[in-house]
């Protein structure tokens, strides 16, 4: 009102010689345009007031005012599913297209509800609960997008869970009518029971074109492999009850049976096997007392005993998931939700997201005719694959099976890693439950290669300003045969480098690499420079170590290329009094860590120090000045999960006179700072990556009484 | 004047009322008010409709209990006549092993294969030969057919493309009268090549019947999942046995190389599969994307031939194939007239990474095999986007894949028996479908031909997978004294080894296998250990029998004795803690070595002092114990039988097998040389280390094995592993090993 005030003021400045008619009508028309146009930009700009008063409207919205759509009976239907569909004949790809962030993105058609023409709607239970929370639960994930012009795949609205609620023909004639439907492509239907009496389909019987189809028990002949995904049918129970997850171990019964609806055959068979090996099985069945229901469901009897639905599943080590008439059984995910292993009979059947999960840890599969040699088999199974396939299935339970949401977006991940299958996830992202994937260790060189001899290796030698012992390193450094080049880290910003005439001449490039700050991090960037995958790290001042030890190092690196092999060998230990972690720099028997002063190791852990250092740790050490060679022993130990290797009995480095081992050790000091670096360290990993051992790595003759001149390494000094 | 005004007045009122239309989209609609109630409704709606949010208040259920169990309760037929059902209803193109497959074969005599006998005067192309032999020569073979579970025939069905001069006539008539055939239930039939020009489609020319399909280029329409297995298309020059190392040295850092992605190869001008590499020359960039076609191919190219073709054929000559292959990332793999090509080994053992540009081809051994860590697969129609795609692929990611490909190269496809015997493989692991490999198994080193489930289906079993679940081997071993002489007095060599292995304070238990002709001594004649000594009687006494997979053998590790070893406590500690971290090696005390002796063109064997070593004896060493099970399943009879015949080189043979399983070399441990009395000359006793024979049968050894093994598997080390400490100045009392200084 404010607004419109003031400028309807304005206006007759603006016009003055207009006549008073002519002035009012245009002043007010002014005037409401700016009023409206105000208005506008208010509404549009002012996202939180839509939102508010969307979130008003949501409670008063309901499942019964979705827009009726009216099916007549010359309404089209699509072809039947066409078995021969793969991603690259039936799915458009171009929708989906190149992607930086390789995701797909998904619409959801808006909630219908159709009826034929006698008005009569298409399905009995409408929109389930179960499709109304994995519809939510994909609206709110970042595959969904509501522009449908940008969307790669389409969920229709239309609830085709379960086949027996729903009429088929009408169906189909409803999903022929959405707007984006040409010919299903890229659609996508979730499935659970499909198929119905006398015959039961494995796949949905709705004529569906080229849908991709999200199915609960999928044969061998009806899954399209790489097409289709198979789902577990969801277990309604897993919702109402919280069973908490169990350690482990031996349980109170060897195999159990829980299932109500057992063939008479089978259960005959399962009878007899109970007959043979007594108390070791438990077979339950319905309580026939009992009415049937919801109460009833979470009840199992055995000779009149009840027994707790499916908290009795816990008290088995295995638990029989046998076919009905369907092949997808939802006691398959109280079984997973149990911790107990699945024994599952039920031929022909591709078990739930079988394209990525490895199911031969997390269940057994018995053919239905093996069903009388089942008790023979599990009890070859070892202990300890028993307990770990407890532990899997479990997992199974909780990343894939627990909930709608869980389903329908492990689904939707399946689908985007066919589309963008160089960014898929991994094995081990979908297999290895949270405690494997904190423990093991996946070593980025896991290929076991000797690198050959000749390339030999890069010397790294970081100095400030020591210049005449960095000269004697330098000498010492080029007898050795395999030195490829020598790369100097000039880290003295204030002073320059030698002249070029007074290095010492040696046989390789000898290239000087000036810094911008003196940081320790600069002797572990990976210098293009390095063109060998050998680095020497090493320090100014060692200058005692001789070409044999050099030369022998990288002989033992080249065994073990992964791994840190160094000279002065040091240790890390728990002190127990102090409850905290210790720096060892005593002569021990045991070795957890070599000193970059003088190590060998490959230029991806120089790429992995730089780049890849998990926390602060980088710039602490910059910051400090101190601790650089533990926080790569960290490093390289956490990545590959492996000690370093100690060469050599060598003890000093520096200077032959000093009796100390190293004039920086003793102090007393840096040795409190470096069992700080190591504390630290520790909890920023998150745990003790480094691995101790009580060997050192000498030449196959060190020692031995045999003529020095025929030894290849005979210098190896003792000290 | 005014009537201007009066103009500029209306056209900014006008455009303010556009721009109030723009900005206010949704308010178009209220203008149309006034229609009917029911309309506006749903017009009001129309934003929360369009975003989907979950629906609040009650609904029902999916399936509701009284459903799900009334459902179950319809059925009438017997589940097993329903299953016999399956093998009328799918058959031919929806077979399965369900349905086609006939399992009780395979249930009396375990997995076994059956070659048909070759007739004369069948010409048979090299590599059927290979193949067929392959499978002779593998543990799987049978020639009674009555045993065995899968047939193989000897009639050459590799190359059935009509116009080629391998192309065995007749097959359609001569394979349903074979005596063996039934409808060809659990055949096997290998085909590289089917169709020709120019449709190239996947007819085989006769009727297969139940049998299952290894063939190359498979599509995935034609392929029968879980039941016909996609083999690699592999060249008449393909190794029979041992083959070629992959091409990757080392790991470069970083791990691009001078160009990015290469091809090189025919450009089809007409007929099936021309289009995709029609369009390569838009990818091209002759920098780093280097894309080059030929039109020359076939006589008449130049009928065909295009406005390209000219420019294309200069430019393809410009380049070198092994020069690009060698010195690329990735390598594009186009389909070309069938879907698969040579390119794909060929870059695999490269270690370029095969960019896959293929639709529907169904890749080799897809059933076991996870192809997305080793390979980039593109899509035919984004062909566009595949510069932009590997580009786009982070550094950490090549050096896997990258090392994924020499691994597979190696475990899978670099000789025609690794393909036919991982198609076995694959075929066992679905008739004993409750013992068979996880994916694990299959795709992480050593891979599947290496670890066999019987053993164990539980991964912490092998000695391949600790790191990568996470876990530690059990901290014990198990000592197994290899008895061959009578036990006469209580000074023998072998009671103090049996005590000093007991005293160790990793000994779990000590197993004496008595393979001696002397009946077994009482129990009371044994010392008294506080650890459990199992004494075993070897049935046939012969040596081989040490390496057998006891089931009282309790924990991995163990420690492999002679009888007159000598060992010190220590020694045996120190192996341990060495051995707890290379689970998968030997560790031992003396070591030999191989050398290629260019005047005999053979391999030697030398015990003499070296600077180096490749195998470490088994009189005294300590492994896995899964390694006794590979040296019984694994190994054929014959060498076993060789091994027996001589009581000798069992040692070597362990070390051939366990390095060709490791790649890598033994480990050795301390300064120990000897380890027998004899060899110390401190007894006069017969021995068969005194025997001058036993050297050259050594020699002999060596090279049966390595041409069993189709290479020379040994690897050698220059270093032996000593406790830190070892010969160091410092006082004794604070080395925790004394007693190896001593020796």
């Amino acid at each position: 009102m404010y607004a419109s005030g003031k400028y309807s003021s304005r206006g007759p400045a603006l016009i003055p010689r207009m006549k008073t008619k002519h002035r009012i009508y245009y002043i007010t028309l002014f005037s409401v345009v700016l009023l409206g146009l105000i208005a506008t930009g208010m509404f549009q700009f002012w996202p939180h007031s839509i939102e508010s008063t969307a979130d008003w409207t949501l409670d008063k919205r309901s499942v019964h005012d979705a827009p009726l759509v009216r099916l007549t009976l010359s309404s089209p239907i699509p072809e039947r599913g066409d078995l021969s569909c793969r991603m690259h004949t039936c799915f458009d790809v171009y929708r989906c297209g190149y992607n930086p962030k390789n995701k797909i993105k998904v619409y959801i058609y808006p909630l219908q509800r159709f009826v034929d023409e006698m008005g009569v709607p298409i399905s009995s239970t409408g929109l389930s609960r179960e499709y109304n929370d994995l519809l939510s639960a994909i609206s709110d994930s970042d595959f969904y997008t509501d522009d449908v012009t940008r969307a790669c795949l389409f969920i229709p609205s239309i609830d085709v869970l379960n086949q027996n609620s729903l009429r088929v023909r009408e169906t189909a004639q409803a999903l022929a009518i959405l707007s984006r439907w040409d010919k299903g492509m890229n659609h996508l239907l979730f499935n659970m029971l499909p198929g119905g009496p006398p015959d039961y389909n494995t796949a949905l019987d709705v004529p569906r074109d080229r849908v991709l189809l999200a199915g609960g028990g999928f044969s061998t002949w009806t899954y399209r492999q790489g097409y289709d995904v198979s789902i577990p049918v969801y277990s309604p129970l897993s919702a109402d009850i919280d069973l908490p997850e169990r350690q482990p171990g031996p349980r109170h019964y060897f195999i159990l049976s829980s299932q109500t609806a057992i063939h008479r055959e089978y259960r005959a068979e399962l009878e007899r096997l109970k007959e043979e090996n007594g108390e070791a099985l438990l077979l339950l069945d319905k309580c026939s007392n009992l009415s049937q229901g919801a109460a009833s469901a979470r009840k199992r009897c055995y000779k009149g005993q009840v027994y707790d639905y499916p908290q009795i599943l816990q008290e088995s080590s295995f638990c029989v998931v046998l076919r009905g008439a369907r092949l997808g059984q939802a006691a398959l995910s109280d079984v997973l939700q149990a911790g107990c292993v699945p024994v599952i009979l039920a031929d022909s059947y591709i078990l739930p997201f079988s394209e990525v999960l490895d199911w031969k840890r997390a269940s057994v599969v018995i053919p239905e005719e093996k069903l009388s040699e089942m008790y023979t088999i599990l009890k070859s199974i070892p202990h300890r694959q028993v307990e770990e396939m407890q532990r899997q299935a479990r997992w199974f339970w909780e990343a894939y099976f627990s909930s709608m949401k869980a389903i329908g977006l492990t689904t939707l991940q399946i689908i985007n890693d066919r589309i963008y299958p160089y960014a898929a996830r991994t094995y081990e992202q979908w297999n290895n439950p949270p405690v494997v994937k904190w423990t093991s260790v996946n070593s980025p060189l896991f290929l076991p290669l000797i690198p050959p001899r000749a390339p030999g290796f890069t010397a790294v030698v970081l100095t400030y300003d020591r210049v005449e012992s960095l000269f004697r390193v330098i000498t010492e450094i080029s007898k050795v045969p395999s030195l490829a080049k020598l790369l100097v880290v000039w880290n003295n910003q204030n002073k320059s480098p030698p002249e070029e005439s007074l290095w010492p001449k040696i046989g390789v490039p000898l290239k000087v690499v000036r810094t911008k700050e003196n940081k320790l991090s600069n002797r572990f960037f990976p210098y293009d420079e390095i063109e060998t995958e050998a680095v020497l790290a090493i320090d100014d001042d060692i200058i005692m170590l001789t070409s044999d030890e050099l030369q022998f190092g990288y002989e033992v690196w080249r065994e073990f290329p992964d791994r840190l092999v160094g000279y002065p060998g040091r240790l890390h230990l728990w002190d127990h009094e102090m409850g905290k972690w210790k720096y060892e720099s005593e002569w021990t028997n045991e070795v957890s860590m070599v000193l970059t002063g003088a190590a060998f190791y490959h230029k991806y852990f120089n790429y992995l120090y730089t780049y890849k250092m998990p926390g602060d740790i980088k710039n602490w050490v910059d910051a400090h000045m101190n601790c650089e060679d533990i926080a790569m022993n960290f490093l390289v130990a956490n990545i590959t999960g492996k000690a370093p290797i100690k060469v050599t009995p060598r003890k000093k480095f520096k200077c032959p006179e000093c009796t100390a081992i190293d004039g920086l050790s003793l102090d007393q000091t840096h040795m409190v700072e470096r069992s700080e670096c190591i504390n630290k360290f520790a909890s920023v990993f998150g745990t003790m990556p480094l691995k101790v051992v009580e060997h050192r790595a000498d030449p196959v003759l060190y020692k031995d009484d045999f003529p020095e001149k025929l030894k290849s390494f005979p210098n190896i000094g003792s000290l | 004047m005014q009537a201007k005004k009066r103009y500029l007045i209306l056209f900014s009122a006008g455009a303010c009322l556009i721009m109030l239309f723009c900005l206010g989209g949704i308010q178009v609609p209220l203008s149309r008010r006034g229609s009917s109630q029911r309309d506006e409704r749903s017009l009001t709606g129309y934003h929360s409709w369009a975003r989907w949010r979950r629906f609040p208040g009650y609904l029902q259920r999916f399936s509701s209990w009284d459903q799900a169990w009334s459902d179950d309760h319809n059925e009438h037929i017997s589940p097993r006549q329903k299953r016999d059902a399956n093998t009328g209803v799918y058959s031919g193109r929806r077979c399965r092993m369900e349905s086609c497959f006939d399992f009780t074969l395979c249930e009396r005599n375990g997995f076994k294969v059956y070659v048909y006998p070759q007739q004369k005067g069948e010409k048979m192309s090299e590599s059927y030969q290979n193949i067929l032999l392959s499978i002779e020569s593998s543990r799987f073979y049978t020639a009674d057919p009555g045993q065995a579970c899968l047939f193989v025939l000897s009639l050459d069905t590799l190359d059935r493309d009509q116009l080629s001069p391998q192309y065995v006539h007749s097959l359609r008539a001569k394979i349903p009268s074979l005596p063996l055939w039934n409808g060809g239930k659990n055949h096997i039939i290998f085909n590289l090549y089917s169709g020709t020009w120019p449709d190239y489609t996947e007819d085989l020319g006769f009727d297969i019947g139940f049998a299952m399909l290894a063939k190359a280029s498979i599509s995935t329409e034609n392929f029968r999942p879980n039941f016909d297995v996609s083999i690699p298309l592999f060249s008449k020059d393909h190794p029979r046995t041992g083959g070629q190392r992959g091409y990757l040295k080392h790991n470069a850092i970083p791990p691009f190389r001078k160009y990015m992605l290469v091809f090189k190869g025919k450009r089809y001008l007409t007929g099936i599969g021309s289009d995709t590499r029609n369009a390569l020359y838009h990818v091209h960039n002759s920098e780093d994307v280097v894309l080059l076609t030929t039109c020359k191919h076939g006589k008449d190219w130049q009928k065909h031939k295009d406005a390209r073709c000219d420019k294309d054929n200069l430019e393809y000559d410009k380049y070198d194939y092994r020069e690009m292959l060698y010195n690329s990332t990735f390598c594009l793999v186009p389909r070309g007239r069938r879907l698969g090509s040579f390119r794909f080994l060929e870059a695999l053992q490269a270690a370029c990474v095969p960019v896959m540009l293929s639709n529907g081809w169904e890749l080799p051994f897809s059933e076991i095999i996870n192809w997305n860590t080793a390979a980039v697969i593109g899509d035919e129609r984004l062909l566009l986007q595949i510069p932009s795609t590997v580009r786009s692929i982070h550094q950490d990611k090549i050096l896997s894949l990258r090392q994924q490909t020499q691994f597979l190269w190696e475990a899978y496809f670099n000789s025609v028996e690794k393909i036919v015997l991982t198609t076995l493989e694959i075929i066992q692991d679905r008739v004993l479908r409750h013992t068979s490999r996880s994916s694990l198994m299959w795709n992480s080193l050593p891979g599947g031909l290496f670890t066999l489930p019987h053993y164990s289906t539980y991964l912490g079993d092998f000695p391949f997978y600790y790191a990568k679940l996470g876990i530690k081997p059990y901290p014990k071993f198990t000592a197994i004294i290899h008895v061959v002489t009578p036990l006469v007095s209580q000074s023998q060599p072998v009671m103090k080894l049996l005590v000093a292995m007991a005293k160790s304070q990793y000994c779990a238990q000590v197993i004496v296998l008595w393979n001696c002709d002397k009946p077994l001594p009482a129990k009371y004649r044994w010392p008294v250990t506080s650890v459990p000594v199992v004494v075993i009687e070897g049935e046939s006494k012969v040596i081989s029998s040490r390496f057998l997979p006891y089931d009282t053998i309790p924990t991995e590790a163990v420690l492999s004795l002679d009888e007159d070893t000598v060992l010190s406590t220590t020694e045996v500690d120190f192996a341990f803690t060495v051995w707890q971290s290379f689970p998968d090696r030997i560790i031992g005390y003396p070591a030999r070595s191989h050398f290629w002796d260019s005047n005999k063109e053979r391999w030697g064997y030398t015990s003499k002092w070296t600077n180096d070593y490749s195998m470490v004896l088994t009189g005294a060493a300590i492994y896995h114990k899964y390694y006794h099970y590979l040296y019984t399943s694994y190994l054929p009879n014959s060498l076993k039988s060789m091994v027996d015949q001589m009581s000798n080189c069992e040692d070597i043979l362990m070390n051939f097998l366990v390095s060709s399983v490791t790649k890598l070399p033994p480990i050795k441990v301390t300064q120990k040389k000897q380890y027998k009395e004899t060899m110390m000359g401190q007894s006069s006793r017969a021995s068969r280390w005194a025997d001058p024979d036993h050297f050259a049968q050594r020699q002999t050894c060596m090279n049966k094995f390595a041409s069993w093994f189709g290479t020379m598997p040994l690897v050698h080390s220059q270093m032996r592993l000593d406790p830190v400490l070892f010969k160091d100045q410092v006082s004794i009392l604070r080395k925790k090993y004394r007693d190896i200084e001593r020796l």
